[in-house]
């Protein structure tokens, strides 16, 4: 619904976007109306609605290609980012929250801190490009962007891109969290036990510290299935970031709201996902 | 044993594979990236700047120009007749020139193809270029689905009776909107034409992924032997340019379809390695300043020479790297009817304020200049704003959304307009085409382009005069004609006109063809059905 308005408060008409510039006012009333646009708001909504409850998301004005088609066009390649973001992000952020909390105050510690810094307020953009100059132009080690239908050689830079700022979020989340954890007395029983410290941190601390982890990966998956508009384009990554991107420049209401659909689906479902994995890792909670 | 040997081999050349996309047919496939998507094919409908010129490629209309140049040719057509007055043309039709599903073109299929543009149901941006068709307002206003201007005389020859003698016709038949299409295929695909076209020209379509790549493939029936000299086209989407270049020096990519990108531009340039591989041409682009001619202060002609005097066009072009010439008058150089020796407003601040305290406005005034917000328009309109500072004018900058800045410019609300990423690049190499839509008083509509809403009745008619002069032996009087109206549209200036776009087109080392295909003013980026792949 909200979409739905935005859309419509654009200060721009789409209309004359389709119409073109060589478009007499008849013609652009013409296009109007068989769009169904000249008829009132609340009435375009419900159509939408209806329409859309019978699975239809309407045809792109520019494309003229059915929004559904657009979209599951671009699913493939949008799925295959997440997931390798998604692995990366755990790779990097478990793996310095964990080394940050257990050395806490010490180098690695405010290492670990500082690099996380950096890789959060790093723009995608610069760190796409250098990474791809680096790994792909001067060493020749993985292909210059592209997709290629789902090769993981195309994948890596990408979902690296990515996974360093998610990663430096999750390393700081995983860090607090552990250190939390760590204080508690179950771990101070599991020491005394004469337990390694190996196993008193990746399985008893690492357990529940985790749980915000989880949580975080929900919110993730909600996220990327709107798109990474930056990463896809300097990347050539034909997720539906760009798909999304493209149409908002042309006012091409259909994709905008198939798009964002899509998106608050994919939200929901994180979510649900990430609360019915919580309790495989900490059996105390229930659903 | 066996087994496991071949699943290795498999496995092997499957990393080859992946090591090296698209490598296999790399000998004969010319690579071209683009950023943005193709949205359609289909002739009616396409009108942007990846799909433009594979549309021409895909179909054939009655007219075409020389490859490389702005000189129409016949092309589906074999020969065509003007009437004496300009209001008749006929054309005779290549007989045996076939669609890609086998069929013959005839004459109905113009006219279905023409009649289906200038439905309103088609939605086509391009059904304006057909209005002096008789017939056209009916068929527009959705009273008729046929154009009373049409007549098929036998199945090779086709009528156009016109409301008004129009010089710019021929031009009209070249353009993208009037190519014939194959009616069953419409009825039988609907709205999903444009992405299975089925056209008559050089190529035909092999292949199209969604949101990754085109691939066109060499029609083996096409009518003219000689043509296309290449056997695939690739087109690569979503590239971004910069990564595009990187792959160009990598061997991996042959043509930049959206150019250097302006941040790379000058390294690429100077790179001794890109020699002879950067072809510069002119482009039917003018970059202008709009005054809203309705609203003060620029209701006063005075006001709107100062700023043409106050904005200095040399710093400007050196702010985008010489990637443009300055410009004095609204016709860019390669089109006809410029004037070589006109001298426009020089670049005069004291003359400036000096016009502006004779206009009553001593001490400057406040106004907003909108401008779009991609690279480089921002940068440019700051530069325009501190020149017009230096003369006292405080503008205040609105970059903005172009779909934002193109909706102020046509309900009148903007005071001036920095035209760039907009507008002006002519449809077809004609001064009829700079004037009308921008310039004449049909633009100063709601919705329209003339951002300046300068209508000048004794102008617009001395347009409709030049554009009677439909008789070939009459070209030279009518781009003096032109050349008249846009000199005296520039006495009242309406516009600042600030600099014509090059065009610089990079292509790798193994593609060929003469200079002019690679700035070709019609085919952009380059002419694929002409240029070719060394061995």
């Amino acid at each position: 619904m909200i979409t739905f308005s935005l859309a419509f408060l654009v200060p721009a008409d789409p209309v004359r976007m389709i119409a073109g510039r060589n478009a007499t006012p008849t013609v652009v009333e013409n296009i109007r109306a068989q769009l169904g646009l000249d008829r009132p708001l609340p009435i375009q909504y419900a159509g939408y609605l209806a329409r859309l409850a019978q699975g239809d998301l309407g045809r792109s004005y520019m494309q003229r290609t059915e929004v559904s088609t657009l979209i599951a066009s671009r699913l493939p390649a949008t799925l295959m980012l997440m997931a390798g973001t998604i692995f990366f992000e755990l790779l990097i952020g478990l793996t310095a929250g964990i080394l940050a909390a257990t050395r806490r105050g010490g180098f690695s510690d405010r290492a670990v801190m500082l690099a996380s810094f950096v890789g959060v307020s790093a723009p995608h953009f610069l760190v796409g490009l250098l990474l791809l100059y680096v790994f792909a132009y001067l060493l020749g080690l993985f292909p210059l962007g592209g997709y290629a239908h789902g090769s993981l050689k195309h994948l890596v830079l990408p979902a690296l891109t990515l996974g360093i700022a998610g990663g430096g979020w999750y390393s700081r989340v995983m860090r607090s969290s552990m250190v939390d954890v760590l204080r508690q007395d179950y771990i101070r029983t599991a020491r005394a036990k004469g337990l390694k410290e190996r196993k008193v941190v990746l399985v008893h601390a690492l357990r529940n510290a985790i749980l915000p982890i989880v949580a975080m990966v929900g919110l993730d998956i909600g996220i990327f299935m709107s798109g990474a508009v930056v990463v896809e384009s300097v990347y050539g990554w034909p997720g539906i970031g760009q798909l999304a991107w493209q149409a908002i420049q042309v006012i091409d209401i259909p994709i905008i709201m198939g798009v964002t659909l899509t998106a608050a689906v994919a939200i929901v479902l994180g979510n649900l996902l990430a609360d019915l994995a919580t309790p495989f890792i900490d059996p105390r909670v229930r659903l | 044993m066996t087994r496991t040997r071949s699943m290795l081999l498999a496995a092997a050349a499957a990393l080859i594979a992946m090591a090296s996309p698209g490598s296999a047919s790399a000998a004969e496939a010319m690579v071209v990236t683009y950023k943005d998507d193709v949205s359609t094919l289909d002739p009616a409908i396409g009108y942007d700047w990846q799909n433009w010129s594979m549309i021409k490629s895909l179909f054939d209309g009655l007219m075409d120009y020389k490859p490389g140049t702005g000189d129409l040719v016949p092309d589906l057509a074999e020969s065509y007749e003007i009437s004496p007055d300009g209001t008749q043309y006929t054309f005779k039709i290549h007989p045996g020139v076939k669609f890609h599903n086998g069929r013959e073109v005839t004459a109905e299929d113009v006219k279905y193809s023409i009649e289906r543009v200038v439905n309103p149901k088609t939605q086509s941006p391009g059904a304006g270029f057909f209005g002096s068709i008789k017939g056209w307002d009916e068929v527009s206003g959705g009273k008729s689905e046929t154009l009373s201007g049409i007549t098929v005389v036998d199945p090779h020859t086709i009528k156009f009776d016109l409301s008004r003698p129009d010089a710019t016709f021929l031009h009209v038949m070249a353009i993208n909107f009037s190519f014939p299409v194959p009616k069953e295929e419409v009825d039988k695909l609907g709205a999903d034409f444009g992405k299975s076209p089925v056209g008559n020209g050089a190529f035909k379509l092999k292949e199209w992924t969604l949101g990754q790549r085109v691939v066109l493939e060499r029609n083996a029936d096409y009518w003219k032997k000689d043509s296309p000299k290449l056997d695939q086209i690739e087109f690569q989407i979503g590239q971004e340019p910069s990564v595009a270049l990187l792959r160009l020096q990598r061997g991996e990519v042959d043509i930049l379809g959206d150019g250097i990108p302006p941040a790379r531009f000058l390294e690429a340039k100077n790179d001794p390695k890109n020699k002879g591989l950067i072809v510069e041409g002119g482009q039917l682009h003018t970059g202008y300043v709009t005054m809203n001619v309705k609203t003060a202060p620029f209701d006063n002609v005075k006001v709107r020479q100062a700023v043409n005097m106050a904005i200095n066009k040399d710093r400007i072009v050196k702010i985008i790297n010489n990637r443009a010439v300055p410009a004095n008058q609204p016709l860019p150089p390669s089109m006809p009817g410029y004037d070589k020796n006109y001298k426009g407003y020089a670049y005069d601040p004291e003359g400036a304020k000096k016009l502006l305290a004779e206009a009553g406005h001593p001490n400057g005034f406040e106004t907003e200049l909108y401008a779009n917000n991609t690279d480089p328009n921002p940068r440019i309109a700051q530069a325009i704003q501190q020149d017009l500072a230096a003369i006292g004018i405080k503008a205040n900058l609105k970059t903005l959304a172009q779909s934002a800045v193109i909706q102020a410019g046509g309900d009148g609300s903007a005071p001036m307009i920095w035209s760039g990423g907009m507008a002006w690049i002519a449809d077809f190499p004609d001064p009829s085409n700079f004037y009308g839509p921008i310039l004449g008083c049909g633009g100063a509509v709601q919705g329209g382009w003339n951002w300046s809403w300068y209508c000048n009745e004794e102008l617009d008619k001395m347009a409709a005069a030049a554009d009677a002069m439909t008789d070939p032996a009459k070209k030279a009087e009518r781009e003096e004609a032109w050349r008249t109206i846009f000199i005296r549209i520039m006495d009242d200036a309406p516009w600042a006109p600030v600099f014509n776009e090059q065009r610089f087109t990079m292509h790798s080392p193994r593609i060929k063809g003469a200079d002019a295909l690679f700035v070709d003013p019609v085919h952009i980026p380059v002419h694929y059905d002409e240029v070719t792949i060394a061995e």
